[in-house]
């Protein structure tokens, strides 16, 4: 006769704290917990401590005080007499601003360098080649101050443009000046501008909200007609043609209100030692910019690489079996799986690339290191506040991206059993 | 039946013929050419333009080398030896390459860097290749305090002192551990930290006074150019390593609270510039540490890097352990292994094979990143073509200076990159 026996009821012991894998990670936890709070006690005290024999305190208050520089380049009104913090926004503005033509222009790099590096042409392949491993393995403060160098040391002087057979000539039809100053582009303007509105922190420009607005329209205008076309080819069979509906509706209104703006363009002219006219994109900007797209966009045509070659060949066969035309298999069933492997790491590199503009520093272009993390800090003495200020806001921003990465890994994830 | 057979076949060839030679378009260098740069037109203009660009690129930059002036004091002499002409003055390397390499290292000290930098392979090829015999991991152990010792020379004492802490911390584990296994650990970790806080430095000055054994002392502002972004890369990342792996088990832990700091400190690193870490280093960390405290910067540098790499490093190994098939966790488990005999003997193994790659991808980085030490003031190369530049001998060159620093670091990281494709292919088992 089995007997079916209870096991024995155990009291609990202390040194179940330790070799009972029940309590064990509670006792882990704890133990880690305590010397946790005890090192961080130790750095806070440290910090109080020292603060003290400094006669610092810690407040932001100087963020409301007069800032006392000039920023060389602001996208918001800005004067000496603005405010630190008017003056970190300022800086911030420009990481932004740096960041985001920085993304655009890697992209399109990458892209086309690295379907380049596929190609069955050796001579391309092989150029291809040699940018990804030129830019890969050197690194990107070097070439920031390779192209700073090349803006300010190789391109002609304002006074190269003058006389009646002048050493060097402006180019895209006499209507951009590439100098050692910087370049000057044409510069929109309205005629019959509708003026600004401010919205408390800065000033909008009542023209550009109306673009984006008709932009905006006619955009949801050709979904619709895009939709609509859908409908109709599914109840007959045909499909109605719609690209000139399209273009109409997307850049009629845009062209009509271009119009009555009264928008042309302002070009640049030499007058006095300099160019006047158009805007003066500062050297600074442009090194920042062409290097770290240049560089990023080596990496990001790696990645572009690795995700079309992970796209297994039986793909395009299957693809080619239902009959698909190229275009359409390209678009229907390569895109959309090789695009789930490229994106993570290309936001990633997004992400890089928001950090880099950091090194902005090396070629003085004034970003959020330059004003908060660099001027602001040394005129008033808090290095703490501001340090971990500048850390929290580029904490921020790198947590939005990889928010947004997280957002679009989940939207993308291959639903299996 | 045989004559009319004869007469329907008139004729048999019973030798073979000889084979043509193919058309002259399908052979040889018109072959490859039609097939690998003209075989379309889209083809034909890629190759039309890249023609173009090459030679645009030769026609400006070949006569500015083949122009080179190698043997000259100043730029000036430079643009007079050149007398007008288009060229690369290439004397400001011949004249500072060994600034650009040591820094400002004293000149009859080089042979201490150059000995460190061998000793470093002898000490990384029993890590590197298994063939190796294993006594010569004891010289990988005592490798970090030798080479501490040459770098920045000084008494011999505080380096063996410095090691005598691990000793110490085995003989206290050996005493403890018959006792209890956990109080054996809880010791090995504790009493080296106390030899460190409290006995190392008397002992070392008590055996300097009693056996004196040094040799010349050179400062940490001495430290530049390439030895200086070797040692804070090699160090940033051989100290990098050990800590990812940890974070990277710490992210993946059942333990909420352990789980939680390392996913934190993990994302706040990555979430900065390294810069800002940097300035933090320079910056704010005698805010942070006990008042009075005040060390060296190049070492303040290398924690900030390896806090840095470590994040990076344990987000490269996470993947690895993540891309691990879940049976291997479940097989370890089954064979009553207990979390970190799992780890050690199953887990790690395989998943760092895995993430080789990404390990050496963070370590080029962290290579690269060095360069950004030129913020703080520390001199890395970048910050000596900037001392180099302020000489009036040699203000205003440039190029010649870029192109010698980006050659260094793409040698080094192109190498690197190649060995660890190498050591990839070595260590695949599978058969894929």
């Amino acid at each position: 006769m089995a007997a079916i026996t209870e096991p024995p009821r155990e009291s609990f012991r202390p040194s179940m704290l330790i070799y009972d894998t029940r309590y064990r990670s509670l006792t882990i936890q704890v133990v880690f917990l305590f010397l946790f709070m005890a090192g961080a006690a130790w750095l806070v005290d440290n910090t109080i401590q020292n603060l003290q024999t400094l006669g610092k305190d810690f407040n932001y208050s100087f963020l409301g005080s007069r800032a006392g520089y000039d920023i060389n380049q602001r996208l918001i009104e800005y004067t000496s007499d603005s405010t630190h913090g008017r003056a970190m926004l300022v800086g911030l503005l420009n990481t932004l601003l740096l960041a985001v033509v920085s993304c655009v222009t890697a992209t399109v790099i990458g892209v086309i360098a690295g379907v380049l590096r596929l190609s069955k042409n050796w001579l391309v392949a092989g150029l291809m080649t040699v940018y990804v491993e030129m830019f890969r393995n050197i690194p990107t403060l070097l070439w920031i101050l390779v192209f700073f160098a090349i803006m300010t040391e190789s391109m002609p002087a304002p006074s190269a443009f003058r006389g009646d057979d002048p050493a060097s000539s402006m180019v895209l039809f006499d209507t951009v000046a590439i100098t050692n100053r910087g370049v000057y582009v044409p510069e929109p303007l309205f005629a019959n501008s509708l003026g600004s509105i401010d919205i408390g922190i800065f000033l909008i420009s009542t023209d550009l909200l109306a673009i984006i607005a008709v932009l905006l329209v006619g955009f949801y205008a050709h979904m619709r007609l895009l939709r609509h076309a859908t409908k109709v080819q599914e109840a007959t069979g045909d499909r109605p043609k719609t690209w000139w509906k399209s273009l109409l509706v997307l850049f009629g209104p845009l062209i009509v209100l271009l119009y009555l703006l009264g928008f042309h363009f302002g070009y640049p002219e030499l007058s006095g030692f300099n160019f006047a006219g158009g805007t003066h994109i500062r050297n600074s900007f442009i090194a920042m910019w062409l290097a770290l797209s240049i560089y990023t966009g080596a990496f990001i045509a790696e990645n572009v690489r690795a995700g079309i070659l992970a796209i297994s060949r039986g793909q395009t066969e299957a693809a080619f079996a239902l009959g698909l035309r190229p275009g359409r298999t390209m678009r229907l069933v390569i895109l959309p799986q090789a695009l789930r492997v490229i994106i993570p790491p290309l936001i990633s590199q997004y992400l890089n690339i928001t950090k880099n503009t950091s090194l902005a520093l090396a070629v003085g272009y004034m970003d959020l290191r330059s004003t908060l993390g660099g001027i602001t800090i040394n005129q008033t003495g808090r290095e703490l506040e501001g340090m971990l200020l500048m850390m929290l806001i580029y904490l921020a921003i790198s947590l939005v991206i990889s928010a947004g990465m997280n957002v679009y890994n989940n939207r993308v994830k291959l639903r299996e059993r | 039946m045989s004559d009319t057979h004869a007469q329907t076949v008139a004729f048999v060839r019973d030798t073979m013929l000889p084979q043509k030679a193919p058309p002259l378009t399908e052979t040889g260098a018109i072959k490859w050419m039609r097939e690998n740069l003209f075989s379309g037109w889209l083809n034909s203009i890629l190759t039309v333009l890249s023609l173009y660009f090459v030679f645009w690129v030769l026609s400006h930059v070949g006569p500015w080398f083949a122009n080179t002036v190698w043997n000259a004091g100043s730029l000036a002499e430079c643009r007079e030896i050149l007398a007008g002409t288009d060229g690369a003055c290439f004397a400001v390397i011949r004249d500072r390459w060994h600034q650009l390499l040591y820094g400002f290292y004293p000149g009859h000290l080089y042979w201490r860097p150059n000995l460190t930098l061998l000793l470093m392979f002898v000490s990384l090829a029993p890590v590197l290749f298994t063939e190796l015999p294993r006594k010569m991991l004891w010289f990988s152990v005592i490798y970090p305090a030798l080479a501490y010792w040459l770098l920045w020379g000084g008494s011999i004492w505080g380096p063996v002192t410095a090691l005598a802490g691990l000793a110490v911390g085995y003989v206290a584990y050996r005493v403890l551990q018959p006792v209890s296994s956990i109080l054996g650990v809880i010791g090995a970790g504790v009493a080296p930290l106390i030899w460190w806080l409290t006995f190392s430095g008397p002992v070392a000055g008590l055996m300097q006074d009693a056996i004196p054994l040094s040799i010349e002392e050179v400062r940490s502002r001495d430290f530049g150019g390439f030895m200086l972004s070797i040692i804070i890369g090699v160090t940033g990342i051989s100290l990098s390593l050990p800590m990812g792996i940890l974070l990277a088990l710490g992210r993946k832990s059942d333990m909420f609270l352990i789980k939680t700091v390392c996913v934190g400190f993990i994302e706040f690193i990555r979430g900065v510039p390294l810069i800002t870490l940097l300035f933090t280093a320079s910056l704010l960390l005698n805010y942070f540490l006990p008042p009075g405290t005040n060390f060296d910067l190049i070492l303040r540098v290398v924690i900030m890097v390896t806090l840095f790499a470590s994040a990076y490093m344990a987000e490269v190994i996470r993947g690895g352990l993540a891309a691990l098939p879940k049976g291997q966790y479940e097989a370890a488990d089954s064979l009553g292994l207990d979390y970190w005999k799992s780890m050690r003997l199953i887990i790690l193994p395989q998943a760092l094979k895995i993430s080789i790659p990404g390990i050496v991808n963070t370590f080029i980085g962290l290579f690269k990143d060095t360069t950004l030490v030129v913020f703080i003031g520390l001199l890395d190369p970048i910050g000596l073509s900037n001392a180099i530049r302020a000489d009036t001998n040699w203000n205003g060159i440039y190029w010649e200076l870029f192109i010698f620093i980006g050659a260094l670091f793409f040698i080094f990281c192109f190498s690197i990159s190649r060995y660890s494709m190498y050591l990839e292919r070595k260590l695949k088992t599978d058969h894929r």
